[in-house]
């Protein structure tokens, strides 16, 4: 329960950084600790207490393996967290060339 | 079967282009235009040779609990129909309209992309995949918003990255929530488990998907970041994102999920009703005092995702029928407003309403077209979107519900008037002539033809002999609730 809540927390850094935050590379960093703390909920949703890891071998038996779906759904979400991001910083670099600043409130051409 | 290849040709098309596709971008506009034809032609296919019913089709031949089942029931195969038309004009229109803005084949790489992601979306059976495919569609479509390389391009594309990301994360938290405590991510599964969870798991999942697909939708409270995004964006990628993005992302995987796999229950049907109204008023009012008109359009598309979001949450056939018409209907003529948009920005070099004049006299096809659009969105009797309305507003009348269709009533006025703002100053403004900058190409005024044209013709879906064809089968996959799982289990 402990993890769950700590998990929870991580997020809400997140969240509060994302909306908080004037600065894009504070924003984008915020977006990454939001993914860090799904991905470490999803994997913690397949973790069973003095569980093996899930590969089958002869006698072992599969009831005390840990559940390794959450982990191949983790391995997907971090790829697509990578591309989001990586896009998100390449989008930050093209907003410094045309408005010289990284202040979210001063790159404020659209409006209405 | 034909079900994987609705991903599978737009993929292999993008990759396609990059390999093969020289600097000018004919080579891949050709590549793109094949590709999607074949798609549409596909989707035709299987609106008419399915039949209605239900196809599945399991990936690498894993049987259900195990591998990714791709289902076609006829709900899917009509949006599939629509995307695919709606990306053709599309890419129809690009051809002449990238001449202006620098023509590259990086455009119709992501093109495919987006496209793919859509097809995606719609045909897989499996949450979490669609997850995966909405990302691939968001990605392309974060790049195609900024692709015109100007400041505001690139703030509105990370504005709409950002909240991507966030809404991504709250589905993402969902997905996990309903894995744990279902075991199983494929829909039809998820569908059977549903009803044994308990209250408080129940509306958590829920409150969670709501808000993280409310937010791909625009609806009211989440809509901050689509006026930005789909001004921004290149006409006809406004037209992709406003005619058909926000239906697939948004109100399609809604309504599959609290429909077919939730069982729609009643608590969710009355948020719906409520964000529903507050769409149509609010964006409303935004849109009638812009002068911006791709913004005055992108304020509309919040606005009549509303109408579709009270024919949801109504929970009845009729209310469901009007829903999904208006759904197609908004598709058509979003994306024709869209192009009359991008003419004219290409054609007199602004966007301001104010500074319009003589387009009648200098292209014609955009002013008439854009009448035709202007009709069907205000709900003008001959055209489709007066139809669709209507449906939605008796459907609200008989479900007791009449409070709301008062508001599509007051909605659909104000939605009049705007236009009649569009029209007064914009498109038929007697301002003095001076010559076209540019000469709009052909190929847009095909696009905008064939839209205005469709724009028309879809009011004969509500004809009886037509609406048992097509919308019934469609209405029905919905309304059978979750009948789906049944159906795609084969029990």
């Amino acid at each position: 329960m402990t993890l769950y809540l700590l998990c929870y927390a991580l997020f809400l850094v997140g969240l509060y950084g994302l909306i908080t935050k004037r600065d894009i590379v504070k924003i984008i960093l915020a977006s990454g600790i939001m993914g860090y703390a799904v991905n470490l909920m999803i994997v913690l949703f397949g973790y069973k207490r003095q569980a093996i890891y899930p590969i089958l071998e002869k006698g072992k038996p599969v009831a005390s393996m840990v559940d390794p779906l959450p982990q191949a759904l983790v391995l997907t979400s971090i790829v697509i967290e990578l591309g989001t991001t990586a896009l998100l910083v390449a989008l930050a670099v093209r907003l410094f060339r045309k408005y010289r600043t990284y202040d979210i409130t001063k790159i404020r051409r659209l409006r209405g | 079967m034909i079900l994987p290849s609705f991903m599978v040709i737009p993929l292999a098309a993008a990759f396609l282009i990059t390999l093969l596709a020289r600097r000018d971008g004919i080579g891949a506009a050709l590549i793109s235009l094949v590709a999607t034809a074949a798609t549409l032609g596909l989707s035709v296919y299987a609106l008419v040779g399915f039949g209605g019913s239900t196809v599945v089709y399991s990936m690498g031949g894993w049987k259900i609990p195990i591998g990714i089942p791709l289902v076609a029931d006829s709900f899917t195969v009509f949006m599939l129909m629509m995307v695919n038309l709606i990306a053709l004009a599309s890419l129809a229109y690009s051809w002449g309209y990238l001449r202006w803005l620098g023509s590259d084949w990086k455009y119709y790489a992501l093109f495919m992309t987006l496209l793919t992601g859509m097809n995606g979306v719609l045909i897989t059976g499996d949450l979490f995949n669609l997850f995966v495919f909405m990302e691939i569609a968001l990605l392309a479509g974060f790049a195609l918003v900024a692709y015109g390389g100007q400041a505001h391009e690139f703030e509105a594309s990370f504005k709409y990255a950002v909240m991507g990301g966030l809404s991504s994360s709250l589905i993402l938290i969902a997905i996990a929530v309903v894995y744990s405590s279902t075991s199983t991510l494929t829909l039809a599964k998820i569908a059977e488990a549903y009803p044994a969870l308990g209250p408080g798991l129940k509306i958590w999942v829920g409150v969670l998907l709501l808000a993280g697909f409310s937010l791909k939708a625009a609806v009211m409270p989440f809509h901050a970041w689509l006026p930005d995004a789909h001004s921004s964006a290149p006409a006809p990628i406004s037209a992709m994102l406003s005619g058909v993005l926000i239906k697939t992302l948004g109100v399609y995987v809604l309504i599959r999920l609290f429909y077919n796999v939730f069982g729609a229950p009643t608590i969710f049907l009355q948020v719906f009703l409520v964000l529903g109204a507050l769409s149509i008023l609010l964006g409303v009012f935004l849109a009638v005092g812009q002068w911006d008109l791709k913004r005055l359009l992108a304020y509309h598309s919040i606005s009549q995702i509303g109408y579709i979001l009270i024919g949801m949450g109504l929970g009845t056939t009729l209310g469901m029928a009007g829903a999904i018409f208006h759904a197609f209907n908004h598709a058509l003529f979003k994306s024709l407003l869209f192009f009359n948009a991008g003419a004219v920005e290409m054609g007199l070099g602004t966007r301001d309403l104010r500074k319009m004049g003589n387009i009648t006299r200098l292209m014609p096809m955009t002013a008439h077209s854009s009448m035709v659009a202007s009709l069907s969105i205000s709900g003008i009797p001959p055209f489709n979107g007066f139809f669709s309305k209507l449906i939605i507003i008796i459907a609200a009348i008989q479900a007791r519900q009449p409070v709301f269709g008062f508001l599509a009533v007051i909605g659909s006025l104000l939605t009049l008037a705007s236009f009649m703002k569009v029209q007064r100053y914009g498109f038929r403004s007697e301002k003095p002539a001076e010559a076209a900058e540019r000469k709009i190409g052909w190929s847009m005024n095909l696009a905008m033809a064939v839209l205005a044209v469709l724009c028309v013709l879809m009011s004969l879906l509500v004809v009886p002999g037509i609406k048992e064809g097509i919308l019934d089968p469609v209405v029905s996959a919905v309304m059978n609730k979750t009948g789906y799982a049944e159906l795609v289990l084969g029990r």
